[in-house]
């Protein structure tokens, strides 16, 4: 059985359609990544599957259960971290955990093993109130809130948006210890180089999935050419190499641009050409695609159409 | 700004406590004119208290500065008419139309109707917006909201801007579109100081400083930095710098 299973869901709020005909299953112990940017789709998905909003056409189910029909089994099952930090500002960090598990009929002492490795860091703070905690606490306190019932699976709706790059590491290493105690999480992010870390990923984009599969076979599975490209001149370069027959995108990624093109290119002859138009000491070298162009590439059209 | 002035930015030993918690210790830097300066650090390690001292939203409990040549003890008024500031949280009002929000913050700033005038026709012609220019914000796709806050952030002209994450969760190659475009407002002379979550991005400063637990533990270039960590990316030197203090949260 999946611990997620989505048949051709589809939303809109009037006329602006959230998620057309998304379909994917999660299996039992999985940590399966939803990754996109904002106005993808994602919180729509998560608000479908935890059953708070209904889909407009589709089916899904949650454990086994209809999100329609046995909505309330589902609650008892999942827990949901939603993007907007929603605990009890003006309770303390011990009672806003205490609530929610008594909410679910059960106490902090019953579950203390799974939630244990990532409370004792918030553990000295226990009586301040959730309200005046650090971005990196809030965090790691609305993981134990949805953690207390011990549920099957997590919803997490892009728990490390505007947290810094190490806390976002530790963070997904407690994912992975969760998938290991048979948790299957769908976890969401717009941080493309989060994706690796998942053990699939769907790549969605306004409403629409653009490709499903584990990272490193997407990886391979890719079909255009990527080229690290290093100069001094960055910006002009990019114009120049925009310029070209042979590309089919060139954008800054970090300390170096990245040439996407059809077909396999003779480096040393394009080299040469961008010595002669004036730019010597530039270095170009094949490098296997990462998610974020992989996710570029896929999106190219889509992004024209939605701005039309 | 005076003319004695050679930087947009210049700090000796700025410091803000609150009570018995120094939450910027002493820091010093300057940034220059035209630069385009990353301010990155972990969360919770001051860049939010540093970055509204420099605003002139809060005083520092000591140390010296100036920045775009005023005071920042003395004359943060005047700060404030010389900075712009656009951040992922605050920026456009979303049930105002294009227009009406580039008016407001130009009345807010003290532009004259005929100035006001003008502004609203160069944005809306330099974003291509003049066919929106009546709808409401909320209407936009992303990424021409944000280039409309950037550029409405910079309605009176202002020697710096101050963009707090601006990038936060957008679309990738939205994200790479907002970068040319402070790339083309730094290359006409305006101070660009940035933060943001995005190792990528830190490449694109012309500088970057990196903040642990109230201090600016390293400043340079990203090449320099990359080279005195032994790093092969930002984001390699800022798990090694910011790693440690996590565990506070």
């Amino acid at each position: 059985m999946s611990a997620i299973s989505i048949d051709h869901i589809s939303k809109s709020y009037g006329d602006s359609q959230a998620l057309k005909s998304v379909s994917f299953k999660v299996g039992e112990g999985e940590l399966f990544g939803l990754i996109g940017p904002d106005g993808a789709g994602k919180s729509t998905l998560f608000r479908i599957l935890t059953t708070l909003l209904l889909p407009d056409e589709g089916e899904a189910t949650v454990v086994g259960h209809d999100i329609i029909d046995d909505y309330r089994l589902i609650r008892k099952e999942v827990g949901y971290m939603p993007g907007k930090f929603s605990l009890y500002q003006d309770l303390s960090v011990e009672e806003n955990l205490s609530f929610f598990a008594t909410i679910f009929g059960t106490t902090i002492e019953e579950n203390y093993d799974l939630i244990k490795d990532i409370y004792i860091q918030i553990e000295p703070f226990k009586k301040r109130l959730a309200g005046k905690l650090s971005g990196g606490m809030k965090q790691k306190l609305a993981l134990c809130c949805a953690l207390i019932h011990k549920p099957r699976v997590l919803f997490l709706d892009e728990p490390t948006t505007g947290v810094d790059a190490v806390s976002r590491k530790e963070f997904w290493e407690m994912l992975k210890s969760l998938v290991k105690k048979d948790i299957s999480i769908l976890v969401s992010t717009p941080y493309m180089d989060e994706a690796s870390l998942c053990d699939r990923i769907a790549l969605i984009q306004h409403g629409e999935v653009l490709s499903i599969d584990e990272p490193s076979a997407m990886i391979k599975g890719y079909q255009k050419q990527v080229y690290a490209v290093k100069s001094n001149n960055f910006y002009e370069l990019i114009e120049l190499l925009r310029a070209q027959d042979f590309t089919t995108s060139a954008l800054p990624f970090g300390d170096c641009l990245h040439l996407t093109t059809e077909d396999e290119l003779d480096v040393k002859a394009i080299l040469r050409m961008i010595s002669d138009k004036g730019y010597p000491n530039v270095e170009m070298t094949k490098i296997p695609p990462t998610i974020e162009d992989i996710f570029l590439g896929l999106s190219d059209t889509q992004t024209e159409n939605a701005n039309a | 700004m005076p003319e004695s002035t050679t930087h947009a930015i210049s700090v000796e030993g700025l410091t803000k406590k609150f009570g018995d918690f120094t939450a910027v210790d002493a820091i010093s830097f300057t940034v220059e004119k035209g630069e385009i300066f990353g301010f990155l650090g972990a969360n919770g390690a001051g860049k939010t208290t540093a970055i509204r001292m420099l605003t002139g939203l809060s005083k520092p409990t000591s140390g010296t500065g100036t920045v775009a040549g005023y005071d920042v003890l003395r004359e943060s008024e005047k700060i404030k008419k010389r900075i712009g500031y656009m951040s992922q949280k605050f920026s456009l009002y979303n049930d105002l139309t294009v227009k009406e929000n580039i008016r407001f913050y130009g009345g807010i700033y003290g532009l004259s109707r005929a100035q006001i005038k003008e502004k609203t026709e160069t944005i809306l012609v330099d974003l291509e917006l003049t066919k929106v220019a009546n709808k409401v914000v909320a209407a936009l796709p992303l990424g021409w909201k944000q280039r409309l806050a950037f550029s409405v952030s910079m309605v009176h002209d202002p020697d710096i801007v101050f963009l707090d994450e601006p990038t936060g969760g957008v679309d990738p190659r939205v994200r790479r579109q907002f970068w040319e475009t402070i790339y083309q407002v730094s290359a006409k002379g305006r101070t660009i100081f940035v933060t943001t979550h995005y190792m990528d991005e830190a490449e694109y400063c012309g500088r970057v400083s990196i903040m642990v637990d109230g201090e600016i533990k390293a400043l340079d270039t990203p090449q320099a930095l990359k080279a005195q960590y032994q790093a092969t990316s930002m984001d390699d030197v800022f798990l090694q710098l910011a790693r440690h203090t996590s565990a506070n949260g």
